[in-house]
């Protein structure tokens, strides 16, 4: 018996789940939520499930039979109870969904199959690892057509001298299965591009909870989707309310502040240090930028453009702005950015209604073959 | 007596578990098949697991989802499946090889109790004892189809399959049923004998060759056989068996329909194991806390099997447990039959002090419990047994869903409402009551179900999608009368589209 058996099965399964075979069955896959909690690397999201359909009862109004104290009228809870365990026919389990604990690697890479940065190229050669295929080694199975013939002719010279048919007047050597030997590859990781992502997250008085929590979550993703992906990844993180301060990692996630908003501040930021540090020459360069589109002035917001189009867009890969939706911003500024980089390919704007969004709004940043 | 075979599989301390328990468990006079034990890691217990029991099935996504649930569970400790075991001749079982000496035991005692009940128990009297071969060569059949047809077809038409394998006749096994040849036979001789052809009237019978010669009288009888047929319904009764109907009426392909026939087969073997979920796991139940607490457990094993066992029989409002519901209701009939409380005297008495001190200590508990594990399943173990003092020890109630506060709530603890919700709940096992009760339905070779409608609808989407599928097999138009909101409805699907037709 040997445990690798079901693994075509499962694989199988997560392709489905992943909606990249078998279309027709998506609509049945019963999808977690992107972010349960945050914090000590572990987030809770449910295991994906797909229901095949029957002809089977609908389950509100269905009811059952229960075990335990209560009175008649007392309630036992809003989820959906299903009469478990009594009349299921067929093989044990029925169908629930369980919660499970998942690490961020593995959620990244699930991420990972539909994301990849965006224009991504060769520009320095420092930091940024990408596999090579590096013929490295001989082994006994592999395909005909990676065979090494050398080894394989010595194997059954060796072979047929130590048996004894080896005939010095007739040196016939036919190499048997055993015999033959075939190259084998490893991949090596070869720093290829320098890259740099530097985030920036309005936390004006305008921001309210639920658009910060937003917000931190979806740069949260991209974060450690990208950390997880591309080895050597540099980041820088921006801060901004009416100024600007760059942070650590931690701070960003984590910092409530209040006050009026000026986006050219952290733009002015962001450009002097790519001016510093970041050559465009030699760096791949992604800033991303995050607000509810509540800007102090209009006269800021024509500083925001000039910033960006004159000095931030042409030197960057990508220039990603996301807005959250707020009830009290206007949502003006990403109007604006429409208006003046509507067509310009190196500027992805996205908006964020709400939590459920936030999986979408990657995607516009990071989704594959842009 | 362990075969070598089995010795070879166990490790030394645990063949000598295993020897001890399954001497405790023929001492109390469980009679079950030879059962093998492997020792097994969590790995190969989650995908045996999600096999449903078996070492190997036919490729499909399904079993992949299964493991995927059960290795997670595990790996984040959050569900560990204690015991597998086989209704097969000789058993199979699988112990996890990480648990204690105390789990083995536990796990051993309770397999015995399973064990005895699918040897001895009706309802399993019809399945192949001989099912790890049965799948394992479905497995390779299914293998070949694929390398033939290609696996997006196989897979797809499994779905397909899957998605009807509930629309199965919980109870044919238990009948022999007439072959399609000889109902044909008999319906064919029936025909003949009934259908009198006269021809063109005529009182010269040196004519009769040349008016109604032989060739002409045989195709007047062919038209009216024919037009007999018509008339005559297809299939005569309802039939229940709607994968038996598609295999042999679809216009299958023949990967196809041996495709179906795997699935169909393997509902058929599963279906008693949902019949008798309760008394099943119940009498396991009942047996290893039996076997543990009166022989095998050592004084420093009590807590983690109290602990374990315990974890077992635990309820949570608004679900029931089969494990406890079983155990408790034999408990309650040895109970019942070791005190005399059972008969005309019993029943007549209404003075609930009397029942209530009731022991005519007639002893009879243990040989009343091995009676009804022959002859119950769980619909008539919980007619004939759940009594309502059980149903107030237990504290069973109906719930239901209550729209305006968008919960579940408990409804009552009427215990004439509990024990009809409950056989409800039962009967065909949870699964609506679905018949092909037309094959050529408005003359037009459609396919029309009939749902016989208890009360509850079934869930619309679902039952459209299902229909799709249906479809697919039948290669018609498909129709499926039952009810929505208290009126008569058709659902049909003609192969592009959905319709719902409201019947007065």
């Amino acid at each position: 018996m040997s445990p690798l058996r079901i693994k075509q099965d499962h694989n199988r399964f997560r392709e489905i789940v992943r909606g990249k075979i078998k279309e027709n069955l998506r609509k049945y896959v019963q999808k977690g939520e992107m972010l349960g909690k945050k914090g000590k690397d572990v987030i809770s999201i449910p295991v994906p499930s797909i229901d095949i359909p029957h002809f089977q009862f609908g389950s509100r109004k269905k009811g059952g039979v229960g075990q335990g104290p209560g009175e008649p009228g007392d309630s036992l809870g809003k989820e959906q109870q299903e009469g478990e365990g009594t009349g299921k026919a067929g093989e044990g389990e029925g169908q629930h969904t369980l919660e499970v604990d998942l690490s961020l690697d593995e959620l990244a890479e699930i991420l990972g199959e539909e994301l990849a940065l965006p224009r991504i190229e060769t520009r320095g050669r420092k930091n940024l690892t990408t596999p090579k295929v590096k013929y490295s080694g001989v082994h006994t199975t592999g395909p005909e057509s990676l065979r090494h013939f050398k080894r394989t002719y010595k194997q059954a010279l060796k072979r047929s001298i130590a048996n004894g048919t080896y005939n010095p007047e007739n040196p016939l050597v036919v190499p048997t299965r055993e015999d033959k030997r075939y190259r084998t590859w490893r991949l090596d990781p070869q720093p290829q591009s320098n890259a740099v992502v530097i985030y920036m997250m309005d936390v004006s008085g305008s921001m309210g909870d639920e658009q910060k929590e937003i917000v931190r979550i979806e740069s949260f993703w991209i974060d450690t989707w990208l950390r997880a992906n591309y080895k050597g990844l540099e980041t820088r993180y921006i801060i901004h309310d009416a100024v600007a301060r760059e942070v650590d990692r931690e701070t960003f996630f984590h910092t409530r502040e209040s006050g009026g908003t000026m986006i050219s501040s952290a733009y002015k930021l962001c450009k002097e240090m790519m001016d510093k540090d970041y050559d465009s020459g030699s760096w791949n360069i992604y800033p991303f930028h995050f607000s509810d589109g509540d800007n102090w002035s209009a006269d800021d917001t024509r500083a925001c453009i000039s910033l960006l189009r004159d000095q931030i867009v042409p030197k960057a890969n990508q220039f990603a702005y996301g807005q959250v939706e707020s009830p009290y911003g206007s949502g003006q500024f990403i109007k604006d950015l429409r208006e003046s980089f509507g067509k310009t390919e190196t500027v992805a704007l996205s908006e964020i209604a709400n939590k459920d969004a936030i999986y979408q709004s990657i995607k516009d940043f990071l989704g594959k073959g842009k | 007596m362990p075969s070598a075979e089995t010795a070879r599989l166990l490790p030394p301390h645990l063949a000598a578990l295993r020897k001890e328990i399954e001497g405790y468990a023929r001492g109390y006079g469980l009679d079950f098949f030879e059962t093998i034990f492997e020792v097994v890691g969590f790995d190969e217990m989650n995908m045996v697991a999600a096999y449903g029991g078996f070492p190997n099935r036919y490729p499909h996504w399904r079993w992949g989802m299964d493991y995927e649930q059960l290795s997670k569970g595990y790996e984040y400790g959050l569900s560990k499946i204690y015991e597998l075991v086989i209704n097969n001749n000789p058993s199979y079982a699988y112990l996890l090889e990480a648990n204690m000496d105390v789990d083995q035991k536990l796990v051993m005692a309770h397999v015995f109790g399973h064990v005895d009940f699918f040897k001895n128990n009706f309802s399993f009297a019809h399945t192949n004892r001989k099912m790890i071969d049965e799948m394992a060569n479905h497995a390779t059949r299914v293998r070949r189809i694929v390398d033939r047809v290609g696996i997006e077809k196989v897979e797809t038409f499994i779905d397909r399959a899957l998605s009807l394998e509930n629309l199965i006749d919980q109870h044919r096994p238990h009948f022999r049923n007439p072959s399609e040849r000889e109902k044909t036979a008999a319906r064919e001789e029936e025909e003949k004998r009934a259908i009198e052809v006269h021809g063109f009237k005529n009182d010269r019978e040196y004519m009769n060759q040349f008016i109604n010669p032989q060739s002409f009288l045989d195709e007047q009888r062919k038209k009216l056989v024919d037009e007999r047929a018509k008339l005559k319904k297809f299939p005569e009764r309802p039939e229940r068996d709607v994968l038996l109907f598609l295999l042999e009426h679809a216009p299958l392909e023949r990967w196809e329909a041996d495709v179906l026939s795997v699935i169909r087969e393997e509902a058929y073997y599963f279906a008693p194991q949902g019949q008798t979920k309760i008394m099943n796991e119940g009498w396991a139940s009942y047996w290893h806390s039996k076997i543990m607490t009166e022989k095998a457990l050592r004084d420093s094993e009590i807590i983690d099997y109290a602990d374990h066992h315990s974890g077992t029989m635990a309820t949570r409002p608004g679900s029931l447990n089969p494990y406890k519901l079983g155990i408790e209701l034999w408990r309650h009939i040895e109970e019942r039959w070791n005190k005399g409380q059972f008969g005309k005297e019993w029943d007549e008495c209404d003075d609930l002090r009397a029942r209530r001190a009731w022991d005519k200590k007639t002893g009879l508990g243990r040989q009343k419990i091995f009676e009804v594990r022959k002859h119950c399943n769980d619909i008539t173990f919980i007619d004939e047994f759940l009594t309502p003092e059980f149903a107030m020890q237990q504290q069973l109630f109906v719930y239901d869903f209550n729209e305006k506060g968008a919960s579940w709530q408990i409804l009552t603890r009427e215990f004439a409402a509990v024990k009809g919700k409950l056989l409800q709940q039962l009967t065909n096992f949870g699964q609506p009551l679905i018949d092909v009760t037309d094959g050529n339905y408005e003359n037009r070779g459609e396919l029309l179900l009939t749902h016989r409608h208890d009360g509850v609808d079934l869930r619309p989407d679902y039952a459209n999608d299902t229909l799709a599928n249906l479809a697919a097999m039948w290669r018609r138009p498909v129709a499926l009368e039952t009810m929505g909101e208290g009126k008569k409805l058709i659902l049909r699907f003609d192969g592009k589209e959905h319709s719902e037709r409201k019947l007065e």
